[in-house]
This record gives C-alpha cells, structure tokens and sequence, in this order.
C-alpha cells in the first residue's frame, strides 16, 4: 500500500459489536474477531474488513453510518469503547486510525443513545431530530435577486472568526451520545451563536432562538447541567461558551420577543 | 400554558431557576458560616444566642426567611425535575462501556447524589435545630444574670451536646464534604447557565468557587469537629486541646 509504514505489524482484533435488526426489535452485543487489520487502516475501514468477513460467511453484515470519510460530513457516528468517536481527541470515527489501538484488544462498539437518535439498524441511528431542529430557526431568510458585493456588510474579523468556529459544528451528535443527559445543547448553541454573531442573523435573532430550544424540546433532548463532556468529544471543538450564549440568547428573547405563545 | 410558564417549564428555563436559586443559597452560606462563627467565641454561648435570637424574632430576617424557603424549595423541585426529564433523554438502553471519567468531571456528574446527602443532612438539621428554637420549644433557656438575655433559647447548649454524639458528627462532616463537591462543580455553573462565560471573567468565577467550595464546606464541618474533639459537654476547651485553640480561645 503506498504511504504505508511498512514496520506497521498487522493486528488481531476482538470486536463486541451492537447488534439489532431494526428499530423496534432487540439488540445485543456480539463478538466477533478481525484479523491482520493495518495499523494504517481507518477504523471504518476496520469495519469493512469484518463485514466482508460476515458477508462472506453468509451474514448479515453491520450496518454503520458513513459517507464523506474524510472528516467533515459528520455522518459516521460511533460510540466506541465508552467514548463518542473513540479515544482520540478532536476526530471523527473515519478519522480515528487502527495505530491507536493494540494488536489483540477489545473493542467495544455501540451506537449512539439518546431517546431522540432511535436506532434504525446495529450501529445506525436516526439523527433527523437536529434536521427537524434546523429547519426551526437555524437559518438565515435571504431575498433572491442580485448577488450582494463582497465585503458589503462590514463584519469585524474577530466576530466573523468566532461565528465561523461555531460554524464548524457537522452535527454528528457526538455530543448528544457523550452526555450524561442526552443533552443536544452544544449543538442548538453553535448554531444559534454563529448566527446572533453575525448581522445577517440579526431579523430572526429572537424567534430563532426560540424555536429551536421549544422543537429540541419537542424532540426529547436532555437539558445541560454544565458537565462539559460534549465540548471534551467534540471532533471540531465547539467550545462550553456557546452553551453560554444560548442561555443568554434564549432569556434575552424570552424576556423582549412580541411572541406570547 | 402562559408564555412565563413556557418560559420556566423549558430545558433552560428550569436550567436558569436551577442557577439562581443555587447562587442565592450560596450567599445563605456566606450569611450562616459567618453567624455560626461565633460559636467558637468562649462565653457560654452569649453572642450565638444573642445571635440566633436577632435571626429568630426580627421582622425583617423573617421576611427574608421565606425568600430561602422558596430558594430552597425550587432549587430542590428542579432537581427532581431535570433529572426525571434528563434520564428520559439518555433512553430505556444505556450504553454497554461508557468512560465519561475520560471526559469530565466526577463531581459533575454526580450533583443529584450530592444533592441528596446534603438534603438528608438538611432535613435532619432543621429537625434538630430549627424546628426545636422555632416550633417545638423544648430548648433550655439561657439563664444569667443580664435580665435581657435570660429567656432566650440556649441553642448553644444544643449545638454543644448533639457534637458529642458521633453520628452526628460523622453525618455532618459526610454532608459537608458533599456540599464541598456540590458547590465545586456547582458555582461555577450557575455563572454558565446564566450565560456568564468570558475569557476574562470565567478562570476567574472556577478558582473563586473552588475556594468558596473549600471554605465553606471546611469551615462548616469543622464546628462539629472542634466540639467533638476538643471541648467538653459544656464547650470548654479541653486541658488536652492543641495549643494552637487556647491562644485562639485567648484572643476572645
């Protein structure tokens, strides 16, 4: 394989693997074992390796969340030996590679819990609850018609540089499945303190914010009580200071919207 | 549903009462230790009782009294209620391996523990102080010679002989050491809540409510601690006492 180490030795792995054949059966845990996995490989690619295995043998394979494996689409999504997307700090399950693991380890790999993210298959969950929780606020309103100047809003560089740093949230939802309440609060607060940053999310400032904090309600979420596990498992690291202006965010336009529903 | 109760009943609606009651009850603390001090001033209990008669009979504390009633109350309802709301959130399936000590703070997750021991303690504790000077009246009076002081309650006493029993002192200091974790974790993220994060200010408010954490919670428990060890039944100092307690003793 080229770029490959080649004093890499390769590994045998033990997988305990959540298995369930749909979303309202049973699940469980299942063993299995992988062999001459590269220290090189992805671990998604890990996994593509024992589901040729299973496939193989005439099995089922596991069905797993995926897509842009390169770390930026926020669809893989697993919740592995205790931790949202593995041990490694600051990455996605694609981005976490086999050489932080050890040749005959155990691996345990589930998917993430919240009441929120049903399990659709094995290690696959439903994550349209953040969709239904955008489609609520977390959005600017723009007129069609003539594409504006560059550079005709003038936004200083530190708030359009903060705004962006809430704006690298992928909505994986690894902070949902690290929290201890379920809580989707890093997510609703990157999006709504990126757009309160910024002058073009200044007309829906308020009934943004409350919006998206009555249908992440709505959704079943957790509320925050300040742990900080999420921003820990962030693979992008959205910071504990959007939770923060949220808050504020959400008292303010409670305290001053015209809204009395 | 009025948009108020709206308002209160969401996720960080009851997350906002949750944080202002817990900093008002914080300054109750402040108030109590600083009182409770006096204590350890040697004359037989005159200025505690002195003290604790002000804080039982003036008007004006007793209005405030209700205040910390309420503070209580919501602070202790809350709790019920986020944590019923944030255990349905996780799910009937909890994970298999879950190493949350790998990402936060022990303390963190455990407030609702916390919280319950300080609230056995608490209730055992107004049992025996508060509702005995308020309510019961079985309290011995002061006696003396000053006419003003004669009849006031000697809550002293009763501090006095229940640090002579061992599992009292032993619940007190466990409680203490849980408001100690409780208010580590919880200070700070009363400031959070209430949307009061900066990079100025918020190194600042987490050292300030870890020493807040330590100086309360020590300071709490070693009132318990001084009598048990070091006084006899009447809260005279001990021949056998460190020197250190008879040349503070001295200085009063």
């Amino acid at each position: 394989m080229a770029g490959s180490n080649p004093n890499a030795k390769p590994m045998n792995l033990t997988l305990k693997v959540w298995r369930q054949p749909n979303r309202q059966a049973q699940g469980n845990i299942v063993e299995y074992h992988v062999k001459d996995i590269s220290p090189d490989m992805s671990f998604l690619e890990m996994l593509d390796v024992l589901n040729e295995d299973l496939l193989r043998g005439g099995q089922d394979p596991v069905a797993f969340d995926h897509d842009c494996r390169e770390g930026i689409c926020g669809s893989c999504d697993l919740f592995i030996n205790g931790r949202s997307h593995g041990p490694e700090k600051g990455t996605t399950t694609c981005q976490l590679h086999m050489r932080k693991f050890s040749d005959g380890d155990t691996i345990t790999i589930e998917p993430w819990r919240a009441n929120a993210f049903p399990v659709n298959k094995d290690l696959s969950v439903d994550r349209s609850a953040f969709d239904r929780i955008i489609q609520a606020g977390g959005y600017v309103s723009v007129n069609t018609g003539g594409a504006p100047d560059g550079n005709e809003i003038p936004i200083p560089k530190e708030i359009s540089d903060r705004a962006f740093e809430a704006a690298t949230c992928i909505g994986c939802g690894a902070c949902v499945a690290a929290c201890k309440n379920a809580s989707a609060m890093l997510f609703v607060s990157a999006k709504v303190s990126q757009l309160a940053l910024l002058p073009q999310g200044q007309v829906e400032r308020k009934t943004r914010v409350e919006n998206m904090v009555a249908q992440m309600d709505k959704e079943g979420f957790g509320a925050c009580t300040n742990i900080g596990s999420c921003a820990a498992e962030c693979p992008v690291g959205i910071s504990l200071e959007n939770i923060a202006i949220l808050n504020r965010e959400f008292l303010a336009a409670k305290a001053a919207s015209n809204n009395l529903a | 549903m009025s948009w108020i109760t709206k308002t209160l009943t969401s996720s960080i609606g009851r997350k906002i009462i949750m944080a202002v009651t817990g900093l008002f009850l914080c300054t109750f603390l402040v108030v109590h230790l600083i009182g409770n001090l006096q204590l350890f001033k040697h004359d037989q209990g005159a200025a505690f009782n002195t003290y604790s008669h002000f804080m039982g009979t003036n008007p004006i504390i007793r209005t405030i009294e209700w205040g910390l009633v309420l503070g209580f109350g919501f602070h202790i309802f809350e709790a019920f209620a986020l944590t019923r709301r944030n255990k349905a959130a996780r799910g009937s399936q909890g994970y298999v391996s879950n190493h949350s000590e790998q990402n936060s703070e022990w303390t963190s997750r455990n407030m609702g523990i916390l919280g319950s021991i300080i609230l056995i303690f608490l209730i055992v504790h107004l049992y025996n102080f508060f509702w005995r000077a308020r309510f019961a009246g079985d309290l011995p009076r002061m006696g003396g010679a000053d006419e003003a002081t004669r009849d006031y309650d000697n809550l002293y006493m009763a501090v006095v002989s229940s640090f002579h029993i061992w599992w009292y002192v032993l619940l007190y200091v466990a409680a203490q050491i849980s408001l100690g974790y409780h208010l580590w974790h919880g200070f700070r993220s009363g400031f959070q809540t209430l949307g009061l994060n900066h990079r100025k200010y918020t190194p600042l408010i987490k050292y300030v409510g870890y020493a807040f954490a330590v100086v309360v919670s020590a300071g709490f428990a070693s009132m318990p601690l001084y009598f048990f060890l070091f006084t006899n039944e009447q809260g005279e100092l001990a021949a056998n006492a460190p020197a250190l307690l008879h040349s503070v003793a001295s200085i009063f």
